[in-house]
């Protein structure tokens, strides 16, 4: 068995525990966790693939943004969740560290050029060959899926703001249109007698 | 055991699985069901990256890509609709969200 096909056993083996975990995880902080460690054993595969740019993305988009919104609004909503003592936590916690830190041993030893599946003739760089087919073939779908993005980023701000009375907010019209006259009043008061609000 | 396409085929399918099971067995949790769909969407990415892989075609790495826009999409609205229904309601179970039945 070479070093790949034993970094995907591992990974494959984390993988399908830790997807199985989270369907079946009594805490909803357990679950999120468990589906970033889901997602980051992905991006191994994918890297090992030799999909590189998308092993990153994985990181980036689902263990960066996507995880740990999941994470906000679990721990904001308070579905109220029972959780273990520490000590019965403890074995699984060790177990994977335990796991995880295997993974990072085996990237860190294995050492030279593996054998991957060459998923590109031409002998161009993953990212660069994703990149002319996004920006040449798939133009019109990579303009869409940003506009997917948009929609969605202004559809969530729309949802989940909240208008308080009794707030003072800021008014970028008033701020603009605002002149030199109505901002600055030059005083000069007589000694003891102040300024009042509205001039003298 | 050499690795091939079959291994990560059956990989993707048998996270699909949970992922399917993940639904059904947590009905009443709507935050559930979507990180369960997150998993689903994951499983599809890993069949599309192999194929890609082994069959030396980069356009389904781009399919990939877009799976993923549209997940992330997903969440940040799914999320933001569960954070409302939360603010109106105090509760996000499943059963408690009929509002719009007839």
């Amino acid at each position: 068995m070479t070093a790949p096909d034993l970094f995907f056993w591992l990974c494959a083996a984390v993988l399908m525990m830790s997807s199985v975990f989270v369907v079946s995880a009594r805490s909803l902080v357990h679950a999120v966790f468990f589906l970033i460690l889901a997602f980051l054993n992905a991006a191994g595969l994918f890297i090992l693939l030799g999909a590189e740019f998308l092993g990153m993305m994985m990181l980036i988009v689902y263990v960066g943004a996507v995880a740990v919104l999941f994470l906000f609004v679990v721990m904001t909503l308070d579905t109220g969740q029972p959780g273990g003592t520490l000590r019965a936590r403890l074995p699984a916690a060790l177990a994977a560290g335990a796991i995880l830190l295997l993974e990072l041993a085996f990237v860190a030893f294995a050492g030279g050029p593996t054998e991957v599946p060459e998923p590109l003739p031409g002998g161009v760089s993953n990212t660069r060959a994703l990149g002319r087919l996004i920006y040449t073939d798939y133009a019109a779908l990579f303009e869409l899926a940003g506009a997917i993005l948009l929609v969605a980023m202004i559809g969530a701000i729309v949802l989940a703001h909240r208008y308080r009375p009794g707030v003072r907010r800021q008014d970028p019209v008033r701020q603009f249109v605002r002149q030199q006259g109505e901002s600055i009043r030059l005083e000069d008061p007589a000694v003891g007698a102040g300024v009042s609000e509205q001039g003298r | 055991m050499t690795v091939t396409l079959a291994h990560y085929l059956m990989l993707g399918g048998a996270v699909f699985t949970v992922g399917i099971i993940g639904i059904v067995l947590n009905r009443r949790n709507v935050i559930m069901i979507l990180m369960a769909i997150e998993l689903l969407l994951l499983a599809v990415n890993l069949n599309f990256v192999a194929f890609s892989a082994y069959l030396g075609d980069p356009a389904g790495q781009v399919f990939t890509l877009f799976v993923l826009t549209v997940a992330a999409a997903e969440a940040a609205v799914g999320l933001a609709i569960l954070v409302v229904f939360f603010r109106l309601r105090g509760t996000i179970a499943v059963e408690d969200i009929q509002d719009l039945k007839g």
